[in-house]
């Protein structure tokens, strides 16, 4: 006996397949092409007698066939084996359904039409949680004891403290880079001496505040939707609920306040750091002395740069805080969703933080600072 | 139509982790066609020696023979979890697709046909294979996971607690699922399972484990008529009584 899969053709009465062989899920490519092959007139009976092994794959395959069948009614079998009398006529009554399948619009329309739906949704979700932080916060005004500080310590030690070293050291290269690449291309016009106000400027006004911005978007941000979503995950925020306390005011409001206190010291010092930068390169790459540097710096910058820069930076850790904690509570139940909302968190922080930077530059613009 | 082939043959079989010894010298045969509950004390090694006739244990001494499969080959049993172990990142179809994808190249067409006719039998609807672990209830993640061990028609199947966690309706759903789909398609059931009224409406012959060997074996009459003082305890302690099992 052979188990080599053979459908064929008899003659025998009425026109009839024959089958045979094993019809397994190991086989199942073989028989694909076997079923294919057929034409609709042949099928009024199928001859299983020659079948010596099936699964629900070739059983489902038979059933394709008999119901494929051109005539009044669906093809018949005969001649199966007792032991697969149960599961042919499982088979026959499953899939009988109308397939449930929604009409595909077109994907582009589906695609923008999703994206507005979300967009709309992220931005009502973003709105939500500024209105419950800042209910949290009235709350925690109007009783000052009931502030959470251990946590809010706690988290500032986290996301400020234990930032510096890195914030520090990125700063202070992206500033020497600054320096650098401003003497080398000065040069030509022997403006070397305008570096200063460059640099000056540009890290009081901009790259101090956003780089450190990016950076804690990144480093605290992501932690805070990682967290947030875990414990939304192990119910751990149903519980508090269910305790009587305020997720918002236990778990967001202290995480968002840390941020809020944090990223304008780290604005401050990545600031400082990226000034010593330029500063070093000024003195050792474009011979400088530091006194030079620091009597320039002194005429180029003023307070109001330090202001504009340093204003932006408690505004952007609230958005950041705010898209962490919305992203958070959006992860379901699976360790994918997770990911992909942590992912959307950091990416989402970092766009509005540089949306956010470029209105406040029409802002300062227009009120001359 | 349980035969009198064996689909598993276990041999003094030696379990243990460090010193601690969970299976001690056990030997049973599991049937072919039978559904075999096994029943035995929580921490009692229940899971233990499934895990060691799935494989997934290393065992100390002893043989575990499967003369009915070829080989005992990974295709010819399906596992069902207690807690469904679906894969969390794909929805329900193609959980249960994922082990005929791995075993053969089937058409992306044939592959939806045969994985909704896979959830269809275990009662649930072509919709539901959308579905995502996370959105399933707890008795249609058992089902799910139940159509996924089903994937590739194996003839062994492992159940652990199919019945826990699941309402008096549900259970009583799940074990008639069982019992069908075992008619049906005529395959081996070892499951681990607290659940009296399984026992009794499911299971054509009932294991009890305890201290580390098979204290009693046979369909359930005889088993509640065993001397062993664990069994007894067992079938007839406060919770067995209100059920009347003995009646």
């Amino acid at each position: 006996m052979t188990d080599t899969p053979s459908l064929i053709t008899t003659e025998r009465g009425a026109r009839a397949l024959s089958a045979s062989g094993a019809w397994t899920v190991a086989n199942v490519e073989q028989l694909e092409r076997l079923c294919a092959g057929v034409s609709p007139e042949l099928k009024e009976t199928i001859d299983l007698s020659g079948v010596t092994a099936l699964d629900t794959v070739g059983a489902w395959l038979f059933e394709k066939l008999a119901r494929g069948a051109t005539g009044s009614s669906e093809a018949i079998f005969v001649g199966a084996s007792p032991a697969y009398a149960g599961l042919l006529s499982e088979v026959r009554g499953l899939n009988r359904g109308e397939p449930g399948r929604k009409r595909r619009e077109n994907a582009f329309v589906e695609w923008l039409t999703r994206m507005a739906r979300d967009l709309v949704a992220d931005s009502a979700a973003f709105l939500h949680m500024l209105g419950a932080i800042s209910f949290a916060l009235g709350r925690v005004l109007r009783r000052p004891r009931s502030f959470r500080l251990t946590p809010t310590v706690y988290q500032l030690g986290r996301v400020g403290w234990q930032a510096i070293p890195i914030m520090a050291l990125i700063t202070f290269l992206i500033g020497a880079i600054i320096a650098q690449q401003g003497i080398f291309h000065f040069r030509k016009f022997g403006a070397e001496s305008y570096v200063v106000d460059m640099v000056g400027i540009l890290v009081l006004r901009e790259i101090g505040v956003l780089i450190v911005a990016i950076m804690v978007a990144g480093r605290s941000g992501s932690a805070y939707t990682a967290e947030l979503g875990s414990m939304k995950m192990r119910e751990e925020i149903d519980a508090l609920s269910t305790m009587g306390l305020d997720p918002v005011s236990v778990l967001i409001l202290p995480r968002v306040l840390a941020l809020i206190v944090a990223l304008p010291i780290l604005a401050f010092l990545g600031s400082m750091a990226a000034l010593y930068g330029g500063g070093l390169v000024a003195w050792l790459y474009g011979g400088m002395s530091p006194a030079i540097f620091i009597a320039r710096l002194r005429d180029a910058v003023s307070v109001t740069h330090f202001e504009v820069g340093i204003l932006k930076a408690p505004f952007m850790a609230l958005v950041i805080g705010l898209v962490a904690a919305c992203e958070g509570l959006k992860v379901k139940g699976s360790a994918e969703s997770l990911g992909q909302q942590t992912t959307a968190s950091v990416v989402k922080s970092i766009f509005l933080v540089i949306v956010l930077d470029g209105l406040f530059a029409v802002f300062f613009a227009s009120i001359g600072m | 139509m349980a035969g009198d082939r064996i689909a598993i043959q276990v041999r003094d079989l030696v379990v243990g982790f460090g010193n601690r010894v969970v299976i001690d010298h056990l030997s049973i045969d599991v049937r072919e066609g039978e559904i075999l509950g096994l029943v035995g004390a929580s921490g009692g090694g229940k899971s233990v020696l499934m895990r060691t006739l799935i494989g997934l244990l290393p065992k100390q001494g002893g043989q575990i023979d499967f003369p009915a499969s070829a080989n005992g080959d990974v295709a010819g049993r399906g596992v069902l979890f207690q807690q469904g172990a679906l894969f969390s990142a794909l929805n329900a179809r193609q959980n249960v697709q994922f082990p005929l994808r791995e075993a053969a190249h089937l058409s992306p067409s044939l592959l939806d046909e045969i994985a909704n006719a896979k959830l269809e039998m275990v009662g649930l609807s072509a919709d539901d294979g959308d579905k995502f672990p996370a959105e399933l209830s707890g008795g249609m993640t058992k089902r799910v996971a139940l159509a996924r061990a089903l994937a590739l028609d194996p003839a062994l199947l492992f159940l652990d607690e199919p019945t826990s966690g699941l309402d008096p309706i549900a259970a009583g759903e799940f074990d008639a699922l069982i019992r069908t789909l075992q008619r049906t398609l005529g395959f081996t059931v070892f499951m681990i399972t607290h659940d009296l009224n399984t026992l009794a409406a499911v299971c054509d012959r009932v294991a009890a484990l305890a201290d580390g060997r098979i204290a009693a074996l046979g369909p359930l009459q005889q088993v509640l008529k065993s001397d062993h003082p664990w069994v007894r305890a067992y079938f007839h302690g406060a919770r067995a009584q209100m059920l009347h099992l003995d009646a």
